[in-house]
C-alpha cells in the first residue's frame, strides 16, 4: 500500500449535473507504465485535470506518495512530483526551445528574487545548473540542435517531444502524458512509444499515458484502465482488457441480435 | 565581475549627464528629465504589461503615491544648518525616493494580491479604478494639499539623479528578464495554464512583477515631483497611465530597448510638436495609428536592439560564405 506513488480514491468530478468522472480509482507503483484509454469524451482528460490540480475533485482523494494533494494548485502538485503534458500542445511559443525547458527547471532550482537582481554567486550557480539540466534533457529527447529555435517554429512531432522534455524538467515522480501521439503517423507513433518506454527506465518515473487509440498502448503498457462516460469499465493487463466485452462494446457499440 | 560589467555604460554616461547639467539651457534639461522619467515609467510598466502579459492601467496611481510620499518627506526634513547642503539634500532625497518606492510597492501589493488572481482584462479595470481612487482620495485630503497639491517642493532632482533612476530601472528589468524569475514571467505571458502546470506559482509571480513595477513608478513620480517642484493630483490622471501604456505597446511588449526607444521618441516628439500645439494630439494619435497598422507587435516586438544586430551579422556572414 505504501509503495504506491500515486493513488486516487473514488475521485468524482461533477460539472453541474454532468458526472464527467465517477468514482475513479487508481494506484500507480513507482516505475509503472499504465495506459488510460477510452473513447472520445470518456473522461480521460478530466481524470488528468483532477489529478494534476487543474480541477478540485467534487469528492474523493488524490494522494501523491503519502501526501494528500487534492485542493492544491497545479504548481504545488507539480512541485510535489506530478508533471503532465497537454492534449493540445501548450508550449511557450515565443520562447526558445531551451527556455521552454528552463522554465520547467524553475520549480526546483530558483533562489530568492533579490539574488537574481544582484547577480550573486548563488544565482549564477543555479542558472548554470538549470542550463546544464535543460541541455541534458534536450539531448535525451533528440532536440539538442534546436535549442535556440523558437518553440513555435518546431515541426509538430518535435513540439510533442519538447512538451515531454519540459515535463521531465520539473523532476517528476509521476509523468502524465495526454495523447502524446495525437496527430502522428504510424512510424512516428512507434518511435514515440519506444521513447516513452526509455524515459520510464532512465528517469525511474511512473508513467500514466492517455491514449485514444487502444492498439498503441497495448504494446508498452503493463496495465490498462478503460473509461467510458466517466465510469471505469475495465482494468487489468492489456490482453485481458482487450477481450473484455464491455470494452468492445464501448468502442464498437452493441451488437444487435440479427 | 559580471555584475559590474552591465553597469559600465552608465558609469561612463553619468559624467556626460553632469556636463550637460552644467552647460545645457533649462529648456533642454527639462526635456531630458521628462525623457528620463518616462523611460523609467515605460521600462517598469513593461515588467507587467510586456514580460508578464498582464494589462495594468494604473501606473500613474503608483507614481502619485511615490511623488507624494517623497515630497512629504523632503519637506518634513527641510534644511539643515550644520551639515553641508550637498550631502544633506541628496541624502534626504535618497531616503525620500526609497520611501516613495517602498510606499508605491506596498500599494502595488495591496492592489495586486486580490486582482492578480483573476485572468484577462480584470486587472486593467481594477488598476484603472485604483488610479482614479488614488487621485480622488488625494483631492479630498487637506493634509496632502487637496486639489491644488503640494507646492514648494525642494528642487532636488538633477540630471544625475534621473540618470541613476534610469540606470536602476533598466538594470533591474534586464537582470530580471535574463534570470529564471524573468523566464517564469514570460511563461505566464505565453501560456498561463502551462506555466502553472510546470510549477510556476503564477499568482505569486504576477504579484512580484506588479510590486517591482509599482516601486519604479513611485521612483518616477518622486523624481518628477522634485523637478517641477509641484505635486498635484492632476499630474497623475489615467491619461498619464495610458501615455505610459502607449510607450510600452509602441516599443514592443517585452522589449526593454523598445520601451526605452518609444519613451524617448514619444516624449521628444511631444516637445517638438509644442509649436503646433493645437494639432499636437492629432499628430501624436496619427503616428500611433500608422505604427499600429504597419507594426502591430510594436517597433521591436519581443526582441531587443542587440538581437537585431545579431541576426543582421548572421545574415551577412551567410551572404559572404
Amino acid at each position: 500500500m505504501n509503495d504506491e506513488i500515486l493513488r486516487a480514491e473514488s475521485v468524482t468530478m461533477e460539472f453541474g449535473g454532468l458526472k464527467a468522472l465517477d468514482a475513479f480509482n487508481l494506484a500507480l507503483k513507482p516505475g509503472e507504465l499504465v495506459g488510460l484509454i477510452g473513447p472520445n469524451g470518456a473522461g480521460k482528460t478530466t481524470a488528468f485535470n483532477a489529478l494534476s490540480g487543474v480541477y478540485a475533485p467534487t469528492s474523493g482523494r488524490v494522494l501523491l506518495g503519502a501526501e494528500l494533494v487534492n485542493g492544491l494548485k497545479p504548481h504545488q502538485v507539480c512541485r510535489k512530483g506530478l508533471a503532465r503534458t497537454f492534449q493540445n500542445i501548450r508550449l511557450f511559443k515565443a520562447l526558445t526551445v531551451l527556455d521552454n525547458v528552463r522554465v520547467a527547471c524553475h520549480a526546483h532550482g530558483h533562489g530568492p528574487l533579490w539574488q537574481s537582481l544582484a547577480l550573486t554567486a548563488g544565482h549564477a550557480g543555479r542558472e548554470q545548473a538549470m542550463e546544464e539540466r535543460a541541455l541534458e534533457l534536450l539531448e535525451f529527447m533528440g532536440l539538442e540542435s534546436r535549442g535556440d529555435e523558437l518553440a513555435k517554429n518546431l515541426p509538430y512531432g518535435l513540439q510533442r517531444r519538447l512538451e515531454i522534455a519540459r515535463a521531465l524538467a520539473t523532476g517528476p515522480k509521476v509523468l502524465c502524458l495526454d495523447e502524446p501521439a495525437a496527430g502522428m503517423n504510424a512510424t512516428e507513433t512507434t518511435k514515440l512509444m519506444t521513447l516513452i518506454h526509455d524515459i520510464r527506465d532512465k528517469f525511474k518515473v511512473a508513467v500514466l499515458l492517455i491514449e485514444h487509440d487502444m492498439k498503441l498502448v497495448m504494446g508498452i503498457s503493463e496495465r490498462l484502465i478503460v473509461l467510458d462516460h466517466g465510469v471505469t469499465i475495465a482494468s487489468g493487463p492489456p490482453e485481458k482488457v482487450r477481450r473484455d466485452p464491455k470494452v468492445i462494446e464501448a468502442y464498437l457499440g452493441v451488437q444487435e441480435a440479427a | 565581475m559580471r555584475a559590474w560589467k552591465s553597469l559600465l555604460p552608465f558609469v561612463l554616461g553619468l559624467p556626460v549627464l553632469w556636463l550637460i547639467q552644467l552647460w545645457a539651457p533649462p529648456q533642454i534639461a527639462i526635456i531630458l528629465v521628462n525623457i528620463g522619467v518616462n523611460v523609467i515609467l515605460a521600462v517598469s510598466l513593461n515588467m507587467v504589461n510586456g514580460f508578464t502579459g498582464q494589462f495594468s492601467l494604473g501606473h500613474a496611481g503608483f507614481m502619485a503615491v511615490g511623488a507624494y510620499t517623497a515630497a512629504k518627506i523632503t519637506l518634513a526634513f527641510g534644511e539643515s544648518a550644520s551639515v553641508s547642503p550637498l550631502v544633506w539634500n541628496n541624502g534626504v532625497f535618497f531616503i525620500a525616493l526609497l520611501a516613495g518606492m517602498g510606499m508605491a510597492a506596498f500599494m502595488g501589493l495591496l492592489v495586486g494580491i486580490p486582482s492578480l488572481r483573476l485572468r484577462g482584462d480584470y486587472l486593467a479595470i481594477v488598476t484603472l479604478g485604483f488610479n482614479e481612487i488614488i487621485r480622488v482620495l488625494i483631492e479630498n485630503m487637506s493634509w496632502l494639499g487637496g486639489a491644488t497639491g503640494i507646492s514648494g517642493v525642494p528642487p532636488y532632482t538633477s540630471l544625475i539623479w534621473v540618470g541613476l533612476g534610469v540606470l536602476a530601472a533598466i538594470v533591474t528589468a534586464r537582470r530580471l528578464l535574463l534570470s529564471t524569475h524573468g523566464r517564469a514571467l514570460l511563461a505566464i505571458r505565453e501560456d498561463e495554464v502551462a506555466a502553472e502546470a510546470m510549477g510556476v506559482d503564477t499568482t505569486g509571480y504576477k504579484v512580484r512583477a506588479f510590486v517591482l513595477s509599482a516601486a519604479f513608478a513611485g521612483l518616477g513620480g518622486g523624481l518628477l515631483g522634485h523637478y517641477i517642484l509641484l505635486v498635484t493630483p492632476k499630474s497623475f490622471t489615467y491619461v498619464k497611465s495610458i501615455e505610459v501604456v502607449v510607450m510600452v505597446v509602441l516599443g514592443g511588449m517585452g522589449s526593454i530597448s523598445g520601451a526605452v526607444f518609444a519613451a524617448v521618441l514619444l516624449t521628444s516628439s511631444l516637445e517638438l510638436l509644442r509649436g503646433v500645439d493645437q494639432y499636437r494630439m492629432v499628430i501624436y494619435s496619427l503616428l500611433l495609428v500608422v505604427l499600429m497598422l504597419s507594426r502591430p507587435t510594436g517597433l521591436f516586438g519581443h526582441r531587443e536592439v542587440w538581437d537585431f544586430a545579431k541576426s543582421w551579422r548572421r545574415k551577412r556572414a551567410e551572404a559572404l560564405s
